[in-house]
């Protein structure tokens, strides 16, 4: 039977450039709601474009975020993409007073108007001291808000827009990042096939 | 630093690539699946796939069409034509677009963007605005611009002025701009410089600069007037030209792109 991965439905637009990449790397997706699921699922993606306040609803609802959190804390691989790295802060200026898991201590902000916002395309992914699985490159990003500082306890990568901003983080089996590594060529695929190794290694 | 983007454009009819001038005399121009796996081998940053059938069974296709491109392409991909509703949208991004343009319903009825933001994101919304000299010039104190938009494939002057447009898509939602002079459009004479300057000045969001490339010192030139991005279809399709030997001309001009 080949590796699955679930895919947390955040109720957000579109996963299906996910599934399509992980189907790719030979991973079969499966969407799922279920924190029993997440909890014991071997891969975990947290996809995301949408809205913060949205989505952190959405994982309420279903009774999930303990199950990630869960996780997390465990070291079990977990892959957060975009708005599910915004979703692992604390807070957002994006939903208002609406809690995000609160996995990263920090909370996140919005770009300011010196460069058009969203930010939409490829930027370039520099890796600070500790990174494993993130490697220079260019990445693909499409987003409003970004992670100001790396948590302690974690390794990140930089990227400049407006602002230096935290584009990526990873800690053992976890790694979030800003970017979409689905959507960035050779580069995405090489990192995702890091992580999944690492994952099956693990 | 963000790089400009480069982004071959396929127009789709009925499983196709086809090409026309102006909007019109459509001819074939290949497979989508092979034009787009040769085009982010070539290092397009990504795809734009415009659905310019004119039956709601060639709608049905394009799903069929974009799902397949989805698969095999490893870069973003935006989609449109012919949307009319979020559902719409939200067909076309479970079958694998990553952004939706919409076009002449939002015209019609702009609260669509609204609607698009609210439900998928702003970053997921794009407002493709087809603008057009005006056949009439306008007064200087009517606080009017020289363009007008644009409808149903080029076949409908609305009179709306298009810069006020592109503001107004903004505000109710849309995260990108998708701009196409008609009046360059598959003329190869490059793009309609001053409508780049005047739309991109006039908004906070990143333009496309679409229709009248022909050689890569037009892709420099609306870079330069502005656009964040620049689309090209003919250029690309006909084969004298590649993504990459565009992006070199760009990066001795200056221009940052993605190597």
């Amino acid at each position: 039977m080949s590796t699955q991965a679930f895919v947390v439905d955040t109720g957000a637009a579109n996963t299906a450039s996910v599934f399509a990449c992980l189907q790719r790397l030979g991973v079969e997706p499966v969407s799922t709601e279920s924190a029993r699921e997440i909890e014991s699922a071997e891969l975990v993606v947290l996809p995301g474009v949408g809205a913060f306040e949205s989505a952190m609803t959405r994982l309420q609802e279903h009774g999930v975020q303990e199950a990630l959190r869960a996780r997390i804390d465990a070291d079990r691989p977990t892959l957060a993409i975009c708005l599910g790295l915004q979703l692992l802060c604390e807070a957002s200026e994006e939903g208002d007073g609406v809690r995000g898991l609160g996995v990263l201590p920090t909370t996140i902000r919005r770009f300011d108007d010196r460069e058009p916002v969203p930010q939409l395309g490829w930027n370039e992914i520099e890796p600070a001291g500790g990174c494993e699985l993130l490697q220079p490159g260019w990445a693909v990003f499409a987003n409003s808000y970004y992670l100001a500082e790396v948590p302690e306890g974690w390794s990140g990568a930089f990227t400049d827009y407006s602002t230096r901003f935290v584009s990526a983080v990873e800690r053992g089996n976890v790694l979030a990042c800003q970017f979409h590594p689905e959507l960035s060529g050779d580069w995405g695929h090489d990192l995702l096939t890091r992580w999944i190794e690492r994952a099956k290694a693990a | 630093m963000l790089a400009r983007r480069i982004i071959p454009c396929l127009d789709i009819r009925d499983g196709r690539v086809v090409k026309g001038v102006k909007f019109q005399n459509l001819r074939d121009a290949g497979d989508p699946v092979e034009c787009a796996e040769r085009y982010e081998a070539e290092g397009a940053d990504e795809l734009v796939l415009l659905d310019v059938s004119a039956t709601t069974e060639g709608r049905a296709h394009a799903l069929d069409t974009v799902r397949a491109v989805r698969a095999v392409l490893r870069i973003p991909l935006t989609v449109g034509g012919g949307v009319r509703s979020a559902e719409d949208v939200g067909r076309l991004l479970r079958a694998g677009a990553d952004r939706v343009a919409v076009n002449s319903a939002a015209v019609a009825k702009p609260s669509i963007l609204a609607e698009m933001a609210e439900r998928f994101g702003r970053q997921c919304t794009v407002i493709s605005i087809d603008a057009a000299r005006r056949l009439e010039p306008v007064a200087a104190d009517s606080g009017l611009s020289p363009w007008e938009v644009v409808v149903s494939s080029g076949k409908v002057r609305t009179e709306r002025d298009a810069l006020e447009w592109a503001r107004e898509s903004v505000a109710l939602g849309a995260g990108e701009i998708l701009l196409t002079s008609l009046d360059r459009d598959g003329t190869r004479e490059g793009y309609d410089l001053e409508l780049l300057e005047a739309v991109s000045h006039a908004v906070t969001v990143p333009v496309i600069a679409s229709g009248g490339a022909d050689r890569p010192e037009h892709l420099v030139e609306a870079l330069q007037a502005g656009a964040h991005a620049v689309l090209a279809a003919s250029i690309f399709h006909s084969g004298e030209t590649t993504v990459h030997a565009v992006k070199s001309s760009l990066a001795e001009a200056g221009v940052v792109v993605r190597p």
